[in-house]
């Protein structure tokens, strides 16, 4: 049963983050998500000191507060004091993570975080932190509830923006100029991003985090050619992904978060060799079978 | 020289643009008329995209305004298509070519709705005007350059509005397709509609267009081609650097229509 709620918790989150990450992948922010992940951390230990808990409702909100300030910071460094966008996401979020890992050492008394349990996480710890109602009962891992929560919110929103996020992340400037406000959807899908991040904060940790945003996007980008069809690969990807890695970190006694994004790795390296449409070695056989055609084709000379 | 517009569509008023302080625009004062299809020239820096992208509020105007039927572009955006450069999207994004016409649609829908079997229709329809029936389900990377344009027409046909901007729609694009996005254009002017296109090349410009826009940062002429697109006028746009302006006012010389009396 542990096995099944690890796995579950971990695919809820993954495909939550993957599902997010089509989209940040295609508007070439993959390194906005990564500084995301980064600099909620402060927004993450600020409400850890205020409520004394780590999953409250408020501490989501408040750390999905910061990562929206903290995009909003990138694009005011790069627009307004014409820095490039990698070097605005290096000074940002790097900035708004030290607060954070300072809050951490001060507080570290009040704080029940440690820094190694901030970069990875520990997705091991699901199925024994149980919610327990008032009454005593128990109704399973609390992670549990917070991913498929997560998970919900994500597919409503996507679901209802569905329209606006397409277009402003194919033609922002179309979509200006009928009327769909660019700026907006940008700050609510990085909305969704730190929610996202900050709810799978527990499990996988700031970094690891980036690796499930970008990571099944990437490869289902190079499996198909239709946005959708690119969607429901990702999902795919996630659930393959943390159920292999489970089952690696169970085989070398490992960290679980670490073997699912090995995983991840793994699978892409494969796609990006192996895919029917951009593969590397299927592009160059394709040249050799085009180059032997031709060469039968051709007259003696 | 600046001819005013009978039936005026799109009104400037002492519009200035600037790009981080840096004035692009100064002063541009000028009327536009319905039914006409509008060359916008200049060379390169003068500010042509800038001007459309200021009349459909995508920059910032450091001063005066633009008016669309005589109305803030609020008001009318249903009634207003703009055509972006080829090259600001990118064609590898996963999409089709119905998708991408498809979103010629989505002014017209509301938050939650999805395009809906009539809007499929009409986005089938716009395609098979541009000559883009057999790539429906052509993944857009697969296109080159006249058929990538090709289908931005048709997203903009499938906007179904009065007026629209189009920003360099024949750069890059070969003989047969600059001759169907022509034919096009003068039918949706036939059709009292108006089109502005963003245009940097003159021998063309002079068969093109009825209504000129001669720009250069200032606006040096607007008015119908027969009287503006004279060799003093390209001279002063283009500070007289060119042999071929004498060629071009050659053409245009030659080629007397009557209809070019309507403005």
């Amino acid at each position: 049963m542990d096995a099944f709620y690890i796995i579950l918790t971990a695919s809820l989150f993954a495909i939550s983050c993957g599902l997010l990450g089509c989209f940040l992948v295609l508007r070439k922010m993959a390194m906005v998500g990564d500084a995301i992940s980064h600099a909620v951390l402060p927004g993450i230990v600020i409400a850890f000191l205020l409520t004394g808990t780590r999953d409250s409702f408020e501490m989501i909100i408040g750390a999905a507060l910061i990562g929206i300030f903290s995009t909003f910071l990138i694009e005011f460094f790069h627009n307004k004091a014409g820095l490039q966008t990698d070097a605005a996401i290096g000074v940002t979020f790097t900035w708004l993570f030290a607060l954070g890992v300072i809050l951490i050492s001060v507080f570290a008394g009040q704080v029940d975080l440690d820094q190694e349990c901030v970069l990875y996480g520990e997705i091991a710890y699901v199925p024994i932190d149980l919610w327990i109602g008032d009454d005593g009962t128990i109704f399973g891992p609390r992670a549990l509830y917070v991913a498929a929560m997560t998970l919900i919110v994500n597919i409503a929103f996507i679901r209802i923006g569905f329209k606006q996020l397409h277009l402003t992340t194919f033609d922002p400037a179309f979509a200006a100029t009928i009327g769909i406000s660019v700026s907006l959807w940008n700050y609510l899908l990085m909305g969704a991003v730190s929610m996202t991040t900050v709810a799978a904060f527990d499990s996988v940790g700031a970094i690891l985090v980036v690796a499930l945003l970008v990571g099944p996007a990437a490869i289902a980008y190079l499996l198909t050619d239709r946005f959708q069809t690119m969607m429901m690969i990702t999902v795919f990807v996630a659930i393959i992904s943390s159920t292999l890695g489970y089952y690696l970190a169970v085989l070398v006694d490992g960290s679980i978060a670490g073997a699912i994004v090995t995983i991840i790795g793994i699978l892409f390296g494969i796609t990006f060799l192996f895919s029917p449409s951009n593969g590397v070695l299927m592009k160059k056989r394709l040249q050799r079978k085009e180059a032997q055609r031709l060469k039968a084709e051709a007259p003696l000379s | 020289m600046r001819i005013e517009a009978k039936e005026p569509v799109v009104e400037f008023h002492d519009l200035t643009v600037s790009y981080h302080k840096k004035p692009v625009l100064w002063n541009i004062d000028m009327t536009l008329p319905k039914g006409a299809l509008v060359g916008i020239i200049g060379p390169n820096g003068a500010g042509k995209s800038t001007l459309i992208k200021s009349a459909m509020g995508l920059l910032p105007l450091a001063s005066g305004y633009v008016k669309i039927f005589d109305e803030a572009l609020d008001d009318v955006r249903h009634k207003v298509s703009y055509v972006p450069q080829r090259e600001s999207v990118d064609w590898d994004f996963p999409t089709s070519v119905l998708d991408v016409v498809l979103m010629g649609r989505y002014a017209k829908l509301g938050l939650l709705s999805r395009p809906r079997k009539a809007d499929k229709e009409m986005a089938l329809n716009c395609l098979a005007k541009v000559g883009m029936e057999a790539y429906v389900n052509r993944q857009i990377s697969q296109l080159s350059g006249g058929q990538q344009q090709r289908v931005f027409l048709a997203r903009a046909l499938a906007q179904e509005a009065e007026l629209y901007f189009m920003d360099e729609p024949f750069a890059g694009v070969d003989a047969a397709t600059e001759a169907a996005i022509l034919a096009i254009m003068q039918e949706m002017t036939a059709q009292g509609k108006t089109v502005i296109v963003v245009h940097h090349d003159l021998q063309s410009a002079a068969e093109f267009f009825d209504w000129i826009v001669l720009l250069n940062m200032r606006l040096v002429a607007s008015g119908p081609i027969n009287k503006v697109f004279t060799n003093d006028m390209l001279q002063e746009t283009y500070g007289g650097k060119l042999t071929v302006l004498a060629e071009v006012g050659e053409l245009v010389r030659k080629r007397q229509i009557p209809s070019r009396e309507k403005y």
